[in-house]
């Protein structure tokens, strides 16, 4: 017989005869959130990234001044000019997401148009994130709904961080030990 | 890493009894289950759905082992629709031998790991060496093991046992280009393990790693973390290779929304960990192995009572509550898998013919703080009464009279014990199960009180 075969043998075995389960879901699947915005930004704020929250049409000059003077990673499909292109030698990189979560502060990238590879949003010691008002949901139910499983997907909750020597958190161990978030209301 | 479990020596009174008297360990635990109690308690309190959470949770995976072979198959075609392979291990051999294969096929003798309590027991990283592969922990906790040539003490953190200064020496001793003047300060710390391997993830081919969950929905494969040494190792190399536990499946993609929010908040006690990584076959023009691991867990599944024992996460949770665990530290239980998860599910993967992992069912005040933070409810104290039952009886009878002895020994553990059996009172059997019964038959069992009188003199002193 085959691993495989015997496996599954095995487990028909094991369980012949027990009951099957219901699954009950009374668990809140889209919490009520006031005001989205400001939970996210508190949120993510909570995990020591640096929050904005600015009119859309602001955006643009606020990325000018973060981002001055870095060597950025300018994803494909993220609106703006030019950007570096070696990811062992750039400074950072920027892009959007899928999704927000308000009550876990946590980013969703799918790695769709402006969201760069996962290679480009890991290297870099910088990960400036441009998130609109409109793609964030209450809570991890709703985000989950929003997601596509076909993509790749990297949840972010703040920076990398270790707690591993006498759990004092130290940030940044191997993924950007910075986190910059604008949100565009 | 040379040094190995199963050959581990002695049984759990004997390990604890050494490591009680080892004050610094027993400093860094208190320091560190505490301060990770504390922070689970809040985030947990923020959430005004937990228990329904918690059932949910308990549901899913109780209705998924009932079906395991069913969402096995499932899981199995669509990872190949996806373009990755899927192997089937029937044990720890099997699975070394077919990633060994793996790698070989690949011309590389080095790969990177994320950290997995899946390879660590079926001992991958010996097995690999063996076959002149050399395995990296990427972890930083399983760095500083595997420098310190030594075995991880706690799921979550397993370098729990060390401190900062002993860190720093494991580092000057084993990194070749550490800087000299490195100091014992985390980040100096941290920044040294960075620098050391960035250069090893940037030129890596192959990456092994294990998986949180497994959607059999979608062929979706899951991994959280904090430090991104894990996305670092899923997405750079060319081949990816996951050794994943069959009980780690979830029936449907939505189940995700149950355990993203039981995982992060039960085990680090944050809201969220900082990384999650989903990935559904081959992704990115990776090469994608999946290795479907049974290594006793049909067994375990077979046991009515200790199947519960699968539900399990892999939080931590029941290890910081645990007060046994807090004074013997993760190495007494002579496991991957320490505290009161692992003096349940060792003994039921490995058997109890060793002395040791016949100790491991006494290895508890049966207080039931495990139970009651535990994101999927496994009765734990209900599966180490049956197993104590279980045991073989010489082995078991002295094993429980160590136990007691050593519980008796200190104040303060008595102090927990009995408030325990004065909760659990209602509980006690009037007639011992297993080799005990011989006794009880022949004696009533005395009452426990309501209240310990320790606990009676201390309210009535401050009163
Ligand atoms: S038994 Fe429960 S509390 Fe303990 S590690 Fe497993 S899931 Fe977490």
């Amino acid at each position: 017989m085959s691993a495989r075969e015997e496996i599954l043998a095995r487990i028909g075995k094991a369980v012949a005869g027990a009951a099957d389960v219901e699954i009950p879901r009374h668990y809140r699947t889209a919490p009520q959130v006031e005001d989205l915005v400001g939970l996210f930004a508190e949120r993510v704020d909570d995990y020591r990234a640096i929050v904005h929250v600015l009119p859309a049409a602001e955006v643009p000059a606020k990325i000018d001044e973060v981002v001055a003077g870095r060597r950025m990673i300018v994803p494909e499909g993220f609106d703006r000019e030019g950007g570096w292109t070696d990811l062992d030698t750039a400074d950072g990189v920027i892009t959007y997401c899928a999704v927000g979560i308000a009550e876990t502060g946590t980013i969703v990238l799918d790695h769709g148009p402006g969201q760069g590879t996962r290679a480009q949003t890991l290297v870099p010691d910088y990960h400036l994130c441009v998130v609109r008002a409109d793609q964030i949901v209450g809570g991890v139910p709703e985000a989950v709904a929003r997601l596509d499983p076909a993509r790749p997907l990297t949840w972010i909750s703040g920076p990398s961080a270790t707690s591993d020597i006498e759990l004092n958190r130290v940030e940044g161990v191997h993924g950007p030990r910075t986190l910059e978030v604008i949100i565009s209301t | 890493m040379s040094a190995t479990f199963l050959g581990m020596p002695g049984n759990f009174p004997k390990n604890a009894a050494k490591a009680v008297h080892n004050s610094q360990l027993r400093y860094n635990l208190r320091k560190a289950t505490h301060t990770i109690r504390g922070k689970r308690a809040n985030v947990v309190g923020e959430l005004p759905d937990w228990q329904e959470l918690r059932a949910a949770g308990k549901a899913i995976k109780d209705h998924t082992l009932r079906n395991l072979d069913r969402y096995l198959i499932q899981l199995e075609e669509a990872v190949t629709r996806a373009g990755g392979t899927v192997h089937w291990a029937r044990d720890a051999a099997e699975a070394n031998a077919i990633v060994a294969g793996l790698v070989k096929a690949t011309g590389e003798t080095e790969v990177v790991k994320v950290k997995s309590m899946a390879t660590q027991e079926i001992e991958l990283n010996q097995a690999l060496a063996e076959q002149g592969i050399t395995a990296y922990e990427t972890d930083l906790a399983e760095l500083i093991v595997q420098l310190g040539d030594d075995f991880p003490s706690h799921i979550l953190v397993p370098a729990i046992h060390r401190n900062r200064s002993e860190i720093r020496e494991i580092f000057l001793e084993k990194m070749p280009k550490v800087p000299p003047h490195l100091t014992d300060d985390p980040p100096a710390l941290a920044e040294a393990a960075r620098l050391h391997l960035r250069e090893r993830f940037l030129k890596s081919k192959v990456a092994i790693s294990g998986a949180n969950f497994m959607v059999a929905e979608t062929g979706t494969l899951v991994v959280l973390e904090s430090e991104g040494n894990g996305r670092m190792c899923l997405t750079l190399p060319e081949t990816l290779i996951s050794v994943v536990g069959i009980e780690k499946l979830l029936p449907s993609w939505r189940d995700l929304e149950v355990f993203l929010q039981l995982l992060p908040r039960s085990s680090t006690g944050e809201r969220m960990n900082p990384y999650t990584s989903m990935w559904t076959g081959a992704v990115e023009g990776q090469d994608f192995h999946l290795v479907l691991l049974d290594n006793g867990r049909t067994d375990v599944l077979a046991d009515e009572v200790g199947r519960q024992a699968l539900r399990c996460i892999r939080c931590s949770a029941c290890l910081n509550v645990c007060p046994v665990y807090e004074r013997a530290g993760g190495h007494a239980y002579g496991s991957v898998y320490p505290g009161p998860i692992g003096a349940i599910l060792t003994p039921q993967l490995r058997g109890m013919s060793s002395d040791l992992d016949a100790s491991l069912p006494f290895a508890s005040s049966l207080c039931g703080a495990c139970y009651e933070v535990c994101p999927v409810a496994i009765d734990i104290p209900e599966v180490l009464v049956d197993l104590r039952a279980k045991a073989p009886h010489a082995a078991a009878e002295r094993a429980g009279m160590k136990v007691a002895g050593w519980i008796l020994n200190d104040h303060e553990r008595l102090a927990k014990a009995q408030r325990a059996a004065s909760r659990l009172r209602g509980l006690i059997p009037k007639r011992l199960p297993g080799p005990m019964s011989a006794w009880t038959d022949t004696r009533d069992m005395p009452e426990i009180p309501e209240e310990s009188f320790r606990d009676w003199w201390e309210r009535n002193e401050r009163a």
